[in-house]
């Protein structure tokens, strides 16, 4: 029923805790000094009153959660829940709410610690995994202290389950489970997460106690029952699911004698099922005359009989070896031992109204006054997935999401990532410009990063990388500091080029004004000029771009403005041609205008974000790293510049002269 | 997860792999022994569906080398959990290979009706034919119950053995092995009836055995008959098991699994490397434990794929068809309520008519929510459609962390994928839940079913947990009763 790995990290309920324990200086903290003097002892037939306190094993918060706002609207004066035991440790205290304030619960690492801290404790809800749970088990029950362990896990192997009974049994300890969700006692306790949320348990009069006590095989049902006993008599006295497995710790029949010997519980219920023979002591116990308090009892199953061959049911436990197993012939049995047993489960409301208002009309069950009933404050988490408030956030994301089932990319699931193939061109496309864009662009993006990927060794990006390299630094040190050299002189043509043929195409002026007025204004035109190739000896890498635009593009305008500014400029000088960077650039500034994707207002902004430099930046990523690797791999050693290859040039202080003429170089601006 | 018959030769591989590995509670009789069993003989031939029956044959003359030697005699016969297999027919007893294989080759892949239950037959054993006088048929039987394990032996055992209960001779070994009774309490206890000369051999197999039921957590197992030939002097016997039923504890698997692989590998079956090899890798020694479906029961490609599903995941994922034209599906969450959906289904008078018994709980995603309900609307529509239409149940009690609405979302999803199919196979739709979230939840529901055009009544925790089968099934009884659905 309860994976005992089920945390609250999915869950439905919000978990309140803070993962990290964290403080922050307006919490509003309540904390619960220890108890002044030693509790006095339950009675024998008790395992819980309204001052059990208990450890959770196992990191639950959801759990732990649910159990401290129960206590709250119970109006216990402390929480139920003294400490965490968590091995696999680093946290030394959970937040928890208690009610509108909010508490710290102590996480232990060990066992003898959290019990050496709180010899008040005598019960523990046990969440460890099915591997687990019988080392910790085992270890729990070597501390007399604690007298009930409720264990959760589901899939316990059976003869560790066994052993586990034993043991217990030797030393005087209650187990309930294993495979169960626990149990309850309205007003007092209550076992990790039995009983549903909140709004359940006062929809189920949980937080106060009636005449009924029950034992059910099933988690769920319980929750059933509790549903069940509130309809139709004055509630839950108590409640446990020992769980469905073959060999639960504790049986109907432990927990039955409990019920009988407590005064409080007026009306026993038992809901059995198919398997086993437990249900078989109980009616020896009444035949006995032992149980004398009304059972109104059905063993679940009953169907199974009616197959033709052998079904395992959800409950490992759920399997009839016998006739005496089967569910018919244990509700035959105890309807002849004089349980109340109705004829289908759907008539047991009734006739355990009818039981009930029996013992009402003698005198037996005095209905009490109805309390008011208790409000909880919702949690924040759970209220906002039930959509009843909102509240502004902090970070607001619109490209990937990563809480659903699948990682999505600007809409868009990883799996049709893969399934359309779409590079990762489209990659870019979705999470830059959070669309799709036609195929020949992606393919554009890819060509871009394909280009700048590297430009050798020699250039100040990569050689900054090298020198850090050789410098013994990490990778990510390294590829740092190549692209903090990347600027508007390395690198940063891209940018430059794209605003000074945009503004000067927008503005209508002539490739041949362009030129002249960025002479007059003494500046170069960025993405013009190569140090060695020339108009004869072209740089095969525009030729590339060149061809895929003027193949692909609907629209290549500006390109062929450049190409114009080309014209002027090498006619002046052979070398002043579209170098790579411009050519990138102004391509770039035809696609984002022209394929229809952008409005004129987005095209525009996004190149004003510098968008093109992160398409440099990305690109050449792949070689500075690629650089890191090979000096890596050729194990270079501490880079020293040779003094050769630097010329000193030192002021000499010594020699007097006029201020400004001590022989100390000054380059004028 | 829960205790699980496997097959017979996996069962005889265990034991005869650990008789001389397990560590034995208190020492036996005899010494240690100071060597391993030799591989045991056991070949396991399966014919899947699609294999041609000679060429499973033919393989197995490769594999097994030994059913080839000349003048060996074997004992074949199905493992497929079949109890009573002698007195079926099932049983070819001391035949040559040819015999045996022909015998094999005339019943494989083919229909079998054992007492009232039908099934393919697909799984065979052949093992060498062990002669032995009448006398030295023994019975075993090891079984667990809450307070420790009995072992019930009588020194009458073969096929006629009769009620065991009756007759057998039986001791407790408590849960706390501490308490292990002496050699003497064994041989006083269950070797009343057998020649004192023979006590000390059969003590020691019993110990043995015993150890490998501790070690490798078994919960049951049957040996009829046990057969144990004493050497001149007494000191040893040769120890034969016939015939074996087991049943292992699923859940041990993290704490067993190595051993039952390693028993099983190829070294250990004696079968050289080069004629198994086919590329997988295992995460032990041998072949993880095969669970096989009791017969008549092949596993359906759907209910391999719930069970694979659920073996994947933390949460709770079961599905069993009992009649897959039946009318009457169910998509029933917590495995309690479950068990009590059939229950009203067939006490409404239904039985015959369930399609399915199946649960998903312990907070499953709404993805495998999804997967679970379109596997179950899958196998509905696709039975033929009926002229009384058919129900489904989405049932389930009152959750007490599963989230209601995340999980609805997927039967939702599902529902969508099929709504079409579900309205042409006229399908009435019930639903009852609660839980964490429900009023979202049904709320979801009820929105979708009525965009879809499906015919479905929603309720919460108002209605009796399994309430609305009566209210389905039984004509009338919903025109009779007042009662209101949920409303958002």
């Amino acid at each position: 029923m309860a994976p005992a790995t089920a945390n609250g990290a999915n869950g439905a309920n919000g978990t309140s805790s803070n993962p990290t324990g964290g403080l922050s200086a307006n919490d509003n903290i309540r904390r619960f000094a220890a108890p002044s003097r030693p509790l006095s002892p339950l009675p024998a037939h008790a395992l819980f009153n309204d001052k059990t306190r208990c450890f959770v094993y196992g990191m639950q918060p959801r759990a732990v959660q649910g159990m401290l706002d129960f206590d709250f609207i119970c109006k216990r004066k402390t929480p139920s829940v003294a400490g965490i035991i968590y091995t696999f440790g680093g946290q030394f205290v959970s937040k928890m709410y208690w009610g509108t304030s909010e508490t710290l619960l102590p996480v232990y690492q060990e066992v003898p610690k959290a019990i050496a801290k709180h010899p008040d404790v005598d019960v523990v809800v046990n969440f460890a995994s099915s591997r687990s749970v019988y080392s910790s088990t085992l270890e729990l029950m070597e501390f007399p202290q604690i007298k009930t362990i409720a264990i959760i896990a589901e899939g316990v192997p059976e003869r560790r389950a066994r052993e586990i009974a034993y043991i217990a049994k030797q030393k005087g300890v209650t187990i309930i489970g294993p495979a169960t969700v626990g149990g309850i006692k309205p007003g007092c306790f209550k076992i990790g997460n039995t009983g549903g949320m909140m709004d359940n348990i006062v929809a189920s009069k949980l937080y106060r106690k009636g005449s009924v006590g029950y034992v059910s095989k099933s988690g769920g049902m319980s929750n059933e029952l509790n549903n069940i006993i509130s309809q139709n008599t004055d509630g839950v006295y108590e409640g446990v699911a020992i769980g469905g497995d073959r060999y639960p710790g504790t049986t109907f029949i432990d927990h039955l004698l409990r019920y009988q010997a407590d005064p409080g519980c007026k009306i026993l219920v038992l809901l059995g099922e198919v398997g086993g023979v437990e249900e078989y002591k109980v009616i020896d116990a009444v035949k006995q005359g032992i149980i004398t308090k009304p059972i109104v009892a059905w063993a679940i199953g009953t169907c199974a009989s009616m197959f033709k061959t052998e079904v395992q049911f959800g409950h490992a436990g759920a399997f009839a070896n016998s006739q005496l197993e089967t569910a018919a012939y244990k509700n035959k049995s105890m309807k002849e031992a004089g349980f109340y047993v109705p004829d289908t489960f759907e008539d047991m409301p009734s006739l355990l109204k009818s039981v009930y208002d029996n013992l009402v009309k003698d005198g037996t069950i005095k209905p009490q006054p109805e309390p008011v009933v208790p409000k909880i404050p919702i949690d924040y988490s759970w209220a906002q997935e039930l959509g009843l408030i909102r509240k502004p956030a902090a970070f607001i994301s619109t490209i990937s999401d990563d809480r659903g089932q699948e990682l999505l990319y600007a809409g868009m699931p990883i799996s049709d990532v893969f399934r359309e193939d779409i590079g990762i061109g489209g990659v870019m496309s979705l999470l830059w410009f959070r669309r799709r864009l036609p195929q020949y662009a992606s393919k554009f993006l890819e060509m871009v990063l394909m280009l700048t990927a590297d430009h050798g060794p020699a250039v100040s990006g990569a050689m900054n990388t090298i020198i850090t390299t050789r410098a013994g630094k990490d990778l990510i040190s390294a590829l740092v500091s190549g692209l903090l050299t990347i600027g508007s002189r390395f690198g940063g043509a891209l940018d430059g080029a794209a605003e000074e043929f945009t503004r000067a195409f927008d503005k209508g002026l002539s490739p041949r004004e362009f030129v002249d007025s960025m002479r007059k204004a003494n500046k170069l035109i960025p993405g013009i000029g190569h140090r060695v190739k020339s108009r004869n000896n072209p740089d095969l890498r525009v030729e590339l771009v060149k061809e895929y635009v003027k193949a692909k593009f609907p629209s290549h305008k500006l390109l062929d403005y450049a190409l114009a500014v080309e014209t002027v400029t090498t006619s002046k000088k052979d070398n002043l041609i579209l170098n790579v960077d411009g050519c990138i650039a102004v391509c770039f500034v035809d696609l984002v205008r022209n394929c229809g994707a952008f409005s004129a207002e987005e095209a525009e902004d996004y190149l004003s974000m510098g968008v093109l430099n992160g398409l440099f930046v990305l690109g050449r990523s792949i070689g500075l790293i690629a650089h890191y690797l090979d000096q890596k791999r050729l194990r270079t050693g501490l880079y020293r510049h040779p003094w050769d290859d630097i010329t000193y040039l030192l002021p000499s202080l010594q020699q007097q002269g006029p201020p400004g003429a001590e022989g100390r170089v000054e380059v004028s601006l | 997860m829960s205790a699980k018959s496997i097959l017979e030769a996996d069962g005889k591989a265990i034991i005869n792999y650990h008789l001389t590995r397990a560590p034995v509670i208190k020492p036996s009789p005899l010494p240690p022994p100071t060597k391993h069993n030799a591989p045991p003989r056991l070949a396991s031939l399966y014919f899947p569906e699609d294999a041609n029956v000679s060429d499973v044959l033919d393989q197995a003359e490769v594999t097994y080398p030994w059913l080839l030697h000349e003048g060996a005699r074997f004992v074949a016969k199905p493992d497929q959990l079949i109890k009573r297999r002698g007195k079926s027919g099932l049983l070819a007893l001391n035949k040559p290979w040819a015999e045996a294989k022909a015998w094999i080759a005339e019943r494989a892949g083919k229909v079998q009706k054992v007492e009232h239950v039908e099934g393919v037959l697909r799984q065979f054993l052949v093992e060498p034919f062990v002669p032995h006088p009448a006398n030295t048929e023994y019975y075993i039987n090891i079984n667990s119950v809450r307070d420790g394990d009995w072992i019930l032996f009588t020194h009458e055992g073969g096929v006629d053995v009769g009620d065991v209960d009756e007759k057998a001779e039986k001791i407790l070994i408590p849960v706390d092995l501490s308490l292990y009774p002496s050699n003497e309490e064994i041989a006083n206890t269950l070797l009343k009836k057998i020649p004192k000369g023979l006590h000390n051999v059969l003590v020691d197999f019993i110990t043995r055995l015993y150890a490998v039921y501790v070690d490798c957590q078994f919960t049951y197992m049957e040996i009829n008959p046990l057969v144990v030939i004493p050497n001149e002097d007494a000191t040893s016997a040769s120890v034969h098991f016939l015939d074996l039923a087991a049943k292992l504890d699923q859940t041990a698997d993290f704490e067993c699994g190595v051993k039952w692989a390693i028993a099983r590998s190829p070294a250990a079956l004696g079968i050289t490397a080069a004629t198994t090899a086919n590329g997988t890798i295992n995460i032990d020694a041998g072949p993880p434990i095969e669970f096989p479906a009791p017969f008549g029961r092949e596993l359906t490609k759907e209910e391999a794929l719930i069970a694979e599903l659920d073996a994947k995941t933390g949460a709770s994922l079961k599905l069993t068809v009992l009649n897959a034209n039946g009318r009457i599906w169910t998509l029933v969450a917590g495995g309690g309520a479950s068990v009590v959906y059939a229950d009203a289904i067939a006490s409404a008078g239904f039985a015959d008519e369930l399609a399915n018994y199946g649960e998903y709980s312990g907070a499953p995603t709404e993805s495998q929510t999804y997967h679970y309900a379109r596997t179950v609307l899958d196998l509905m529509l696709r039975s033929p459609i009926n002229p009384k239409g058919k129900v489904l149940f989405i049932g389930g009690g009152i959750a007490n962390f599963t989230n209601v609405a995340s999980t609805f979302k997927g039967v939702i999803k599902a529902l969508r994928e099929y709504a079409k199919q579900l309205n042409e196979h006229n399908v009435q739709i019930w639903v009852r839940r609660a839980g964490p979230n429900f009023q979202e939840g049904l709320k979801n529901m009820k929105a979708a079913t009525q965009e879809l055009g499906l015919n479905a009544k929603i309720f919460g925790p108002e209605m009796h947990v399994s309430g609305i089968v009566p209210l389905a099934l039984i004509p009338g009884r919903w025109e009779e009763s007042n009662i209101e659905e949920f409303k958002a």
